[in-house]
């Protein structure tokens, strides 16, 4: 069996013309992870210019307002470029960098990783290109045009359900035909390997940052950490300094569009099959003939087929529980956390607030749970309009 | 002697790829034998997948259309099963993993060596993967084609020590389709793969013209032809065949 396995998940299922590519990048990984000149570099960076750490909030009034446990939020919405996905970005393309390339590429599904990665494009001075599905481009223009203020080129891809997946296939597809001085610098907690590991490390600092400010506010481990997963890159990053800590629940928040029952959903974990899809063995929305389902989220960010390898390790050996949230409980959760807390989150993230809402009033309010806010929802507050039948310009 | 190891008997080998199912299955059977009349010396059938990311646009479309008409992988199974009765020309299935991997590996590979396929090419599983496919090829006598690309260079040897059929030896860099120009390195990997195997070499990827077949296969042992094959059909539908037969017999006359 090959690298990068997660019991049996995980692997490196590419087209030979890219495990070369891919080699390239372990070894490169492997020389900059232990470097300290790269690690400092890429530490005051998420200190500087990122904005690191970001605030661990004590959520006072939704507390109150759920009766239960004692709710603490991780605002990754702080970041500069409004999400999480910056973390990843800014080591991704450093490492870019360092390996020589003049070019990065990127998939992107809501627009928040392809904005972070022009972003780090552009404070580099590497050339950025960056593949959209046609139907998120659409969903998403504010994002667009922020990627292309920022100097980078936008292909809407136009095959497939054109959205997230697809969006990945082309970029897999130009990477196989240009490696020489491009990286592709992908997302999620998924691909082939060295990705999901590559991801997994330059986001873990949420879940450390949440260990050790919990430790100086309450002195103690939080007793749940919950966060939205699509491929699953916030999730992962808080979910995995906890993995040692047993007494600590992790929870991912899937979603379920029109709900798990309708066709028209993206929980993986609720309903994927075993397969083999962009590079990795995991679970993946699924024909019996294998074909890949074309999934629906109101969230584009969330809207995909299959889960990171680690997660659903995560799943087989019960350490993580993954609960479906639909589009409704998001929108719900969007508003709510607006109107409670004068947050708005990105609408991925509302689906973990969703799942707070559920589940903070069933704990003793002695209990403390972490949610994670991944992204603000500037992004989404039109998508979110038209969702309530308001019809306001992007 | 397998079927395959025939299909290099007979000079510079051609190798057609066709999407299965595009347009539809009827359509398929005849261009298959359309295809062996022309002077083909081998035939890959494309199982049609949501998601081939190691083809170009005019692959991409052929595969779409046969998911639309409803093609399954089932049906192809029938299909071969059919052609089998008429014709011994060999037939390998040019399928993405994951439609094998979820139909289940040992009834795929059961069903595939029933029709009457010799066997199978999976370009989303390289080397380093392909133990846990050809634990099941070889149990029901499949081969299990082994591909290099112009990046192999260091791999290319391991590659090809372990290669049987015949070896896939991908032209040029990026993904399937029609090329105006090939520029490769990969007759020096053919150099070496010969020094470790016997298995005939067949160079894919960007070929369409019989000059270009002509160059290529004078330092292989074959071509092999996809877009240029499914563009014609793409154009012509249900009547595509007389059209790629004659254009099967001027590359196959090319190379001869």
């Amino acid at each position: 069996m090959s690298k990068g396995r997660y019991n049996d998940f995980g692997g490196q299922y590419v087209p030979e013309t890219l495990m070369t590519a891919l080699e390239e990048l372990e070894a490169a990984y492997a020389k900059y992870s232990n470097d300290p000149e790269f690690k400092k570099e890429l530490s005051d960076l998420l200190k500087e210019y990122a904005g690191r750490p970001s605030l661990l909030y004590y959520a006072e009034k939704m507390t109150k307002d759920l009766g239960g446990a004692k709710i603490y939020l991780k605002r990754e919405d702080l970041n500069h470029t409004g999400s999480h996905k910056i973390n990843n970005v800014l080591g991704q393309v450093l490492l870019a960098k360092k390996m020589g390339k003049k070019r990065v590429i990127a998939e992107t599904g809501a627009g928040q990783h392809g904005v972070a990665t022009a972003t780090a494009a552009a404070l580099m001075g590497l050339e950025c290109e960056v593949f959209m599905g046609k139907e998120d481009t659409e969903r998403q223009k504010l994002n667009v045009y922020r990627m292309e203020l920022l100097g980078t080129k936008v292909h809407p891809v136009t095959s497939g359900t054109m959205t997230l997946k697809d969006a990945v296939n082309e970029a897999m597809r130009e990477w196989a035909g240009r490696m020489d001085d491009t990286l592709y610098v992908l997302g999620s907690v998924m691909g082939p390997h060295p990705f999901p590991m590559i991801v997994r490390d330059f986001q873990k600092i949420i879940g450390e940052e949440i260990k050790s400010e919990m430790n100086k506010l309450e002195g103690r481990l939080p007793d749940a950490v919950i966060a939205c997963v699509g491929g699953g890159s916030n999730a992962m990053g808080t979910f995995y300094d906890f993995i040692g800590d047993e007494s600590v629940e992790l929870i991912g928040c899937e979603a379920a569009g029109l709900g798990v029952d309708n066709p028209k959903n993206a929980a993986t974990i609720a309903n994927g099959t075993l397969g083999v899809f962009h590079g990795m063995k995991s679970l993946f929305c699924q024909n019996e003939y294998g074909q890949i389902a074309p999934v629906y989220s109101i969230s584009a960010g969330l809207d995909y087929p299959g889960i990171g390898p680690e997660h659903a390790m995560l799943h087989e050996n019960g350490r993580a529980k993954y609960v479906p949230i639909t589009d409704e409980e998001a929108v719900q959760a969007f508003e709510y956390l607006s109107r409670v807390e004068g947050i708005i989150p990105a609408i991925e993230s509302a689906h973990a607030i969703a799942y707070a809402r559920k589940y903070a009033p069933t704990l003793d309010k002695d209990k403390i749970i972490v949610v994670t806010v991944s992204g603000r929802g500037d992004k989404d507050v039109a998508a979110i309009a038209r969702y309530r039948g308001v019809n306001i310009h992007d | 002697m397998t079927r395959i190891h025939k299909a290099f008997e007979n000079g510079k080998a051609f190798i057609a790829f066709l999407t299965g199912g595009d347009p539809d299955l009827e359509t398929t059977e005849q261009l298959i034998y359309a295809i062996e009349e022309a002077g083909a010396d081998l035939i890959e059938i494309g199982i049609p997948f949501s998601d081939p990311i190691a083809e170009g646009v005019v692959i991409q479309e052929a595969d779409e259309r046969a998911m639309k008409n409803g093609t399954t992988t089932d049906d192809l199974f029938a299909l071969v099963k059919k052609v089998r009765q008429n014709t011994q020309i060999p037939l390998v299935f040019m399928t993405y993993y994951n439609p094998v991997f979820s139909y289940g590996r040992d009834k795929f590979m059961q069903n595939a060596a029933e029709a009457g396929i010799d066997g199978l090419i999976i370009p989303d599983v390289p080397f380093e993967e392909s133990e846990e496919v050809r634990t099941y090829t070889k149990q029901y006598g499949l081969e299990l084609i082994n591909m290099i690309a112009p990046t192999s260079i260091e791999r290319t040897k391991m590659i090809a020590e372990k290669s049987e059929g015949f070896l896939y030896c991908v032209s040029s860099l990026g993904v399937t389709g029609v090329r105006s120009e090939i520029n490769t390195n990969i007759a020096n990997l053919i150099k070496d793969a010969k020094e470790v195997t016997d298995v005939p070499c067949a160079i894919g990827f960007g070929i369409s013209t019989p000059q270009q077949a002509k160059e290529m296969a004078s330092f292989s042992d074959g071509v092999i032809v996809g877009s240029a094959i499914v563009r014609i059909i793409a154009e012509h539908g249900k009547d595509a065949v007389p059209f790629v037969k004659e254009y099967v017999k001027s590359m196959k006359d090319a190379i001869r």
